[in-house]
């Protein structure tokens, strides 16, 4: 593909926490623009503090790239700050559902919408609830207490009331109920091909990932093991046996236990 | 009967101003989590900026909106030079820097305006009453009631309807939420010391008008601690109802218990009573109670 399709390029990172902490050795990523990208892998791996190198938000909880670059539409932001790389466009969606529980749903996605000029920020409104339908009727309601499906919602809303180019989503799905979790999904897809915003998707739900997300890249301990079209991985017996659970063998505790040597060589060469 | 009937009413005017004062102490502490020490010296600053204008032949009205502008702006000086840098240290830290801030300002005070006691002269308010019914209050205690109310209803309705307020209280709810949105900590802490400067100022001005404008304001500044507590630290509800509280309960005691124990019991009282509210209600009134969900 040429240079310019490519809306992100994270060119072998590595990232530190506290100066000593290595936790990122090496990741590559590319995110084509308006394209949805899957990061996958288990706890631990370091999905959340590679969304968090994108973000700047690592630098919140005295993390640092200290090698490697991250490339945004051609402008390296990895030493950039939070809120400047917010103003360029790339949005990350923290794990956990943090809505401002004590304001309405409104509100929270008005919060979103502070570097809107004022008249857009009804459009904004209209957009989302285009979008959110459900968001509408509870628009009233203070955040802290509507349904977990809700609250993903209005937090996904307010990252939309940015008019972001870049979503990152960290574990959307993490503790919804299945037809929740497809609602979600379905405007996941809607979004990106409609209002052309690209996503880098963290998820541990391997399945639903690779059935949206056309390409993915497999995290594991700090390091991309594997990274190919979604259609070729679901079909690749380590994944299967370990994030799919197809086989017999999928009840094994880890993906390392998996045939763990003939994987790695295989992976690095 | 009247003169329990005007000790309360002249005490929730009092309590007014508290609630004022308290309303920009409690937006520091639930924007940053800083627990500021200085606030009586925010109105000591206050009520001599405001004379000092009133002095030079300015309209007290026009003196208050300049005591105001210098509020944003000492605000956003004292947040960028002394607590910037502090973010993120130990909460001890911080709270003995405000402690350093207040004794910055209370010799600054010394400096710049001497110890003697002023007035506002000629006086703002004419000494008829104001009466309702058969109740006389004092024009000027309904007057700053009036002003304070007004104020505060102001940075209320600035928190919960402009984005820059709405800003503030999402960095209240989740700073990293705010941040990830791209808004700046920074800015809102800034902003939450200039509304503090701003509330205290205009407290300290109309607490000067009541009482004279002395090192001794600074005090009277100092009660928000109890009407906070009493409050909850982090509710602005509770800012209303803490203040006036004190502004009762100081004016009760003033009244009642001063012939027992003559001298500081005024100033004292709200003070002790905070101290054995505190062994019931240790949250206060409102403070926050996290939302958890099942
Ligand atoms: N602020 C931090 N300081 C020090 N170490 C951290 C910090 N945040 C994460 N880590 C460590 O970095 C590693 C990767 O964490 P990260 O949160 O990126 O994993 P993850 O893939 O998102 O996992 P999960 O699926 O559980 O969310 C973990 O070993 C974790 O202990
Ligand atoms: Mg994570």
């Amino acid at each position: 593909m040429q240079e310019t399709d490519r809306i992100l390029r994270v060119n072998n990172i590595e990232v530190k926490y506290h100066e000593v902490i290595l936790v990122l050795k090496g990741v590559s990523i590319e995110i084509p623009r308006g394209g949805i990208v899957g990061l996958l892998g288990a706890n631990g791996a370091g999905k959340s503090t590679t969304l968090k190198s994108i973000s700047g938000l690592l630098k919140v909880e005295v993390g640092e790239v200290t090698d490697g670059a991250i490339e945004f539409e051609g402008v390296q932001i990895h030493k950039k700050n939070a809120v400047d790389i917010a103003k360029m466009g790339i949005i990350q969606v923290i794990e956990g559902r943090k809505v401002f529980e004590h304001l309405t749903v409104e509100e929270n996605l008005r919060v979103g919408a502070h570097l809107r000029k004022t008249g857009s920020v009804k459009d904004g409104l209209g957009l989302v609830y285009h979008y959110f339908p459900r968001l509408k009727e509870k628009r009233r309601e203070v955040a802290g207490f509507v349904s977990g499906g809700e609250q993903q919602m209005a937090v996904v809303g307010r990252a939309l009331m940015t008019e972001p180019k870049l979503v990152l989503l960290d574990e959307p799905s993490m503790g919804l109920a299945p037809m929740l979790i497809h609602e979600i999904f379905n405007i996941l897809t809607k979004l990106n091909s409609e209002e052309r915003i690209s996503i880098l998707l963290v998820e541990q739900n391997v399945k639903l990932a690779l059935n949206v997300a056309p390409y993915a890249y497999i995290l594991e301990n700090g390091r991309v093991v594997m990274d190919d079209t979604s259609e070729r991985l679901k079909e690749n017996e380590d994944i299967k046996d370990f994030y799919l659970g197809l086989s017999e063998k999928g009840k094994s505790k880890s993906f390392a236990d998996v045939k763990h040597y003939k994987r790695r060589k295989r992976w690095l060469t | 009967m009247e003169l329990f009937l005007m000790t309360l009413i002249s005490g929730i005017m009092v309590g007014g101003i508290y609630a004022l004062v308290a309303l920009g102490w409690v937006l520091i502490y639930k924007c940053s989590g800083v627990l500021n020490l200085a606030m009586g010296e925010l109105t000591l600053i206050g009520a001599y900026v405001s004379l000092t204008f009133y002095s030079m032949g300015i309209p007290f009205i026009l003196s208050i909106v300049l005591t105001l502008l210098i509020g944003i702006v000492l605000g956003i000086l004292v947040e960028r030079i002394f607590l910037d840098k502090l973010i993120g240290e130990p909460i001890l830290a911080v709270i003995m820097v405000t402690v350093g801030i207040s004794f910055f300002f209370k010799g600054l005070v010394e400096f710049i305006w001497g110890t003697d006691i002023r007035i506002f002269d000629p006086p703002i308010f004419s000494l008829k009453p104001v009466s309702i019914g058969f109740l006389h209050i004092s024009t000027v205690y309904f007057w700053s009631f009036v002003l304070a109310i007004v104020l505060f209803l102001v940075f209320v309705a600035f928190f919960k309807y402009t984005r820059w307020g709405l800003s503030m209280q999402a960095t209240a709810d989740d700073e990293t939420a705010a941040l990830s949105l791209g808004v700046s900590a920074r800015f809102v802490y800034a902003a939450s010391w200039a509304i503090a400067f701003m509330s205290a100022g205009v407290g300290g001005a109309l607490l000067g008008n009541i009482n004279g404008v002395t090192i001794s304001v600074g005090y009277l500044g100092l009660l928000v601690l109890p009407a906070v507590v009493l409050g909850g630290l982090n509710s602005i509800p509770g800012a209303v109802v803490g203040g006036i509280t004190i502004g009762i309960l100081q004016n009760f005691a003033g009244t009642y218990l001063d012939q027992y124990f003559p001298g500081g019991v005024k100033e004292i009282f709200p003070f002790a009573f905070m101290a054995v509210f505190m062994l019931f209600v240790p949250y206060g009134l409102w403070g926050w109670i996290k939302i958890e969900r099942m």
